[in-house]
């Protein structure tokens, strides 16, 4: 049970939508939720974002999909996902026992592929969209959005055009000016971005002399990419006026306080999932020790507090 | 019973053979588990992040048991833990076998290198005529004397130091083995042997896959194995070795 604290507000607004503390998992970390909240109370979330849903059913890449590396690891699955209609009767449905946020991540091929789960979504219960035009493990379509100025300015563009919801756009670290991208996509109507997705990476098998993904690349996360991911938010904060929802690596409340004070106004927890299902709990609980402990009365105060 | 995560007891651990060890593990997983099912060992380096699928081995009523090869640095820490020290696990995860559902009159139990460990508390569990096929490289044997007390011990070495020379498929030919249902667990080489096997004679063969994995739980879809049909949670030809398996029908995967 969580007992109301009205002495330390963790609550956060993005886009006019108030989560009550700024902690969600990252997009692909946690499915919906679901095999997770044997776990985790998902009352205590901020939000569950959802892992990347399209408009039919994905097969996904080949195995190996995944591998460790030091401080982190690679994923290939390709954005398996079952589609948008069993998404809604199945996973939708679960979600709406919660007393969460919930933020649903597209993905597509095309733009269209996109603007029909976008359209599908408009009458459902979410609280928000996370268009996934980052993701480096698909030939076709997402990241092919996310690494072109004029082309993540017109996908964004055309999606607010048709979402009923706020819009949270998915950036991709695998650029050489994020705030470029930041920028097109804010001056295009996003009302929010999210980053970094996973940096593109590879590994050997020296015993087998062949790549450990079958995919050949991967994306990394986990604590090896947090550096580069709070520098990546904090020159984002320092370009665009609209909120930021950041993560890459976090494991624990200080990892999040990093991002916080870089100027993201909420965190997400990823790949630390794996490593210990309670992360995002001990980071909510984490945060507030820290707001006790250093006199914080509201979180809000230390969103962007470093310049 | 639910999953656990929790850290858990040592409560010994020892070398079988050169880099194949065995650890009883004090915890209340114990209670909820089933043969065939596995658990996930956590490294307590941060710097390694996944956890370590291991199959369970054992099962008493307050204790697992493990028995795993030395694979890399991960399973190399857990190696170096003594009794009283402290081992983080969750589970149990995945399906195991379907010991109550199957005709176990005559039942046949096939175990290649490090997919032998499970295969003794499913003899244990196992009521019928039971015939138990194990393949090692060569004559640095585990847990073979402990398997001989519940069937007749079928053994296969690669260097024909011991058994009969080659794999488990040409042990079971050699003797021609068969039975009413077949459980197995090994190598994706040596499942396909079993699929085949099973085809052929028209028995039913359950089969544990491995896959790489990282949640454990269902959550990633990193471990997926392509089926034969599509499967009811992915909506396409992949299950989840982590939890929809790691045991299936032989005749439902694509191998």
């Amino acid at each position: 049970m969580e007992t109301v604290d009205n002495k330390y507000d963790l609550s956060v607004n993005i886009a006019g939508v108030t989560f009550k503390n700024p902690v969600m998992e990252g997009s692909g970390t946690f499915g919906s939720g679901m095999e997770y909240s044997e776990f985790v109370d998902l009352n205590r979330l901020g939000a569950v974002v959802t892992k990347g849903v399209a408009n039919v059913p994905w097969p996904g890449n080949p195995t190996p999909r995944v591998c460790e590396v030091y401080g982190g690891m690679l994923n290939a699955i390709g954005l398996q996902n079952p589609g948008i209609d069993t998404f809604i009767e199945r996973d939708l449905e679960f979600l709406k026992n919660y007393d969460t946020r919930v933020i649903v991540n597209v993905c597509g091929k095309t733009v269209e592929d996109y603007l029909e789960v976008v359209e599908r979504l408009s009458d459902e219960a979410v609280d928000m969209l996370e268009i996934n035009v980052s993701c480096p493990n698909v030939k076709e379509g997402a990241i092919a959005f996310g690494q072109k100025a004029d082309a993540l300015y017109d996908i964004t563009s055309r999606i607010k055009k048709t979402a009923k919801q706020p819009v949270i756009m998915k950036l991709s670290p695998n650029v050489t000016d994020i705030t470029e991208m930041a920028r097109a996509a804010e001056a295009a109507g996003a009302d929010a971005l999210s980053l970094i997705n996973t940096i593109t990476a590879m590994k050997i098998d020296i015993n087998r002399r062949a790549f450990a993904l079958a995919n050949k690349t991967g994306g990394l996360s986990g604590p090896a990419i947090k550096p580069v991911a709070v520098r990546m938010v904090y020159q984002t904060a320092q370009a665009v006026k609209i909120p930021i929802i950041g993560m890459g690596g976090i494991a624990n409340a200080e990892d999040a306080l990093e991002f916080i004070m870089a100027g993201a106004s909420a965190v997400a927890v990823g790949a630390m999932n794996f490593h210990d299902p309670y992360t995002t709990v001990r980071v909510i609980d984490g945060l507030r020790d820290y707001m006790e402990k250093n006199h914080v009365g509201d979180i809000k105060e230390l969103i962007g507090c470093v310049k | 019973m639910g999953k656990i995560r929790e850290t858990a007891k040592v409560i010994s651990q020892e070398m079988l053979v050169k880099d194949i060890y065995s650890m009883w593990i004090e915890t209340d997983i114990a209670k909820g588990s089933v043969p065939g099912q596995f658990i996930s060992v956590y490294t307590k380096s941060e710097a390694r992040l996944l956890p370590r699928p291991i199959s369970i081995c054992e099962i008493r009523e307050d204790a697992l048991r493990i028995v795993y090869r030395i694979a890399g640095a991960g399973t190399r820490e857990f190696s170096t833990y003594k009794a009283g020290d402290s081992i983080d696990i969750l589970g149990p995860l995945g399906n195991g076998f379907p010991v109550s559902e199957a005709d176990n009159s005559r039942p046949v139990l096939i175990g290649g290198g490090i997919g032998i460990p499970p295969m003794l508390e499913l003899a244990k569990q196992l009521k019928g005529d039971k015939t138990i096929v194990v393949g090692y490289r060569d004559a640095d044997m585990f847990l073979d004397k402990e398997l001989e007390k519940y069937g007749r011990l079928i053994i296969a070495t690669d260097d024909g130091s011991v058994g009969t020379k080659g794999n488990v498929m040409d042990a079971m030919a050699k003797q021609d083995i068969s039975g009413s249902v077949i459980y197995a667990c090994g190598p994706a080489p040596m499942l396909r042997g079993v699929k085949a096997f099973s085809e052929e004679k028209g028995i039913e063969a359950y089969i544990s896959m491995e896959e790489r994995m990282a949640c454990g739980v269902g959550a990633c879809l990193g471990c997926v194995c392509r089926t034969k049909d599509t499967d009811d949670h992915s909506k396409v030809r992949n299950a989840r070795v982590c939890k929809d398996g790691p045991v299936f029908k032989a005749s439902d995967i694509d191998l």
